[in-house]
């Protein structure tokens, strides 16, 4: 069958934390909830005496001390623990060890461009919609931001972070397990804010290695007629402008780089499942399934031309 | 008494499968005879036409986000009587025509799809629900 993950797998949520940053979230969620929920019950408990008990404990309760003790001492003393605890957990996050890979994303209207940097900070690897990590190893993420803001967000790895524009917000996360988790957009960005989706896979480190091997050369030639077709087509029909395919005269860059476009699990950042069928209906109406985006609809195209170019896509693995 | 209860059991074991042969038989509830594909589970095949996203091409009823504008609408396909405006709508055909289109009209803009036998036919049975 295809990767098309279902939601309903607790992909894309903090309630199913996949990674020790999302583990510290929810651990700090689930202390907040719980213990608002009794220090609540105590004073719907205190209330409830203070009306209806009898003169005795009331007196009781309307002492000074019950205003100082409850009113002050007990946030102060409470609030301030939680302080020192949830700084003290999320310093620990700031300065885990090193980071095994640095990966800048880049949030555009409305899809992902996804930079892996080296050492120095040179672009290494550019892909899109779609953040490859070996498990179990810290990654950092350098967020910017080409247009408006958005903001960072999966749910199961860790907590949301802006990409604010001129700016560079980074963070360190880790996926413990191998598997494929979904993240979102989560700052409203504009009229498909909501079809601006991405997925991280994090796969065994060894596989990891070989992806990114392969990632880095160029499309390999098509092998056969009908895919050699599809790149003519591809290259006469100007989608080279805005799209990149390494090892081809396509070199644009306003678009996502489809030099690996078959290996990937969505199409148009988490809009489709990512087959010759999605594809093809991409093309001919972009504009239809995601309109304003900056994709035209390739309405001109005849239903041969459409399917030798979405079968050549499909096989840029 | 443990005979008893393995019969209780068994009994039981037999009452659920009637009753999901019963569903799977509901299922196709509605569609003609001539229409009805054998093995063909409407449900699976809802899920398979999600998965596989034919919403980018074609409306599809009762899939939700499934409203594409390249290919005709899927609306009351029960009742449509030619499969790509040529041939005679038929189970047979219409399981081929959703595996693998342009091997039944070369000028189609409808690709060969990545689906197993057992898919195309449950698409089918879901198509053919569309009433």
């Amino acid at each position: 069958m295809w990767d098309w993950p279902d939601l309903g797998d607790g992909i894309q949520s903090v309630l199913a934390p996949a990674g020790p940053h999302a583990g510290w979230v929810a651990h700090l969620s689930w202390l907040i909830f719980i213990g608002g929920g009794l220090i609540l019950l105590l004073v719907v408990i205190m209330t409830t005496l203070a009306i209806f008990a009898p003169d005795r404990w009331r007196k009781g309760i309307g002492q000074r001390r019950t205003v100082i003790i409850g009113g002050i001492a007990f946030p102060l003393v409470t609030l301030t623990a939680m302080l020192v605890y949830g700084l003290g957990g999320s310093a620990a996050l700031v300065s885990s060890p090193a980071a095994a890979l640095r990966i800048e994303v880049v949030g555009e209207q409305w899809w992902w461009r996804v930079h892996y940097l080296d050492e120095t900070g040179a672009i290494r690897l550019v892909t899109a919609n779609e953040i490859r990590i070996p498990a179990g190893l810290p990654i950092q993420f350098d967020l910017k931001s080409a247009d408006v803001i958005h903001s960072f967000w999966v749910p199961s790895l860790a907590g949301k972070l802006d990409m604010i524009p001129g700016r560079v917000n980074s963070y360190r996360f880790a996926a413990d397990e191998a598997g494929v988790y979904r993240g979102q957009c989560a700052e409203y960005c504009g009229a498909q804010h909501a079809l601006m989706a991405f997925y991280v896979v994090a796969m065994e480190q060894d596989e990891f290695e070989q992806w990114y091997a392969d990632q880095v050369q160029p499309a390999a030639e098509p092998d056969l007629p009908q895919f050699e077709a599809g790149r003519e087509l591809f290259l006469t029909n100007g989608c080279g402008a805005c799209h990149t395919v390494r090892g081809t005269p396509a070199d644009g860059v306003i678009g996502p780089d489809l030099t690996h476009v078959g290996s990937r699990v969505s199409l148009a950042a988490g809009t489709l499942p990512n087959n010759v069928g999605t594809l093809a209906g991409w093309i001919a109406s972009a504009q239809h399934l995601k309109p304003d985006n900056k994709m035209p609809s390739f309405d001109n195209l005849e239903g041969t031309e459409l399917r030798a170019i979405a079968g050549y896509l499909e096989n840029l693995k | 008494m443990t005979a008893c209860w393995h019969g209780a059991i068994i009994a039981r074991g037999v009452l659920l499968a009637a009753m999901v042969l019963a569903v799977a038989a509901c299922q196709q509830e509605g569609v003609p005879a001539e229409h009805r594909i054998v093995d063909g589970d409407p449900e699976r095949g809802r899920a398979a036409i999600v998965a596989i996203g034919c919403g980018a091409c074609h409306h599809v009823p009762g899939v939700r986000g499934a409203h594409g504008v390249v290919g005709p609408s899927l609306d009351a396909f029960g009742h449509r009587k030619l499969i790509g405006g040529v041939m005679p709508n038929e189970p047979t055909i219409l399981v081929q025509w959703v595996q693998d289109a342009p091997s039944l009209i070369p000028e189609t803009g409808m690709p060969d799809l990545p689906l197993s036998q057992a898919q195309a036919r449950d698409i089918a049975a879901y198509l053919y629900t569309l009433r």
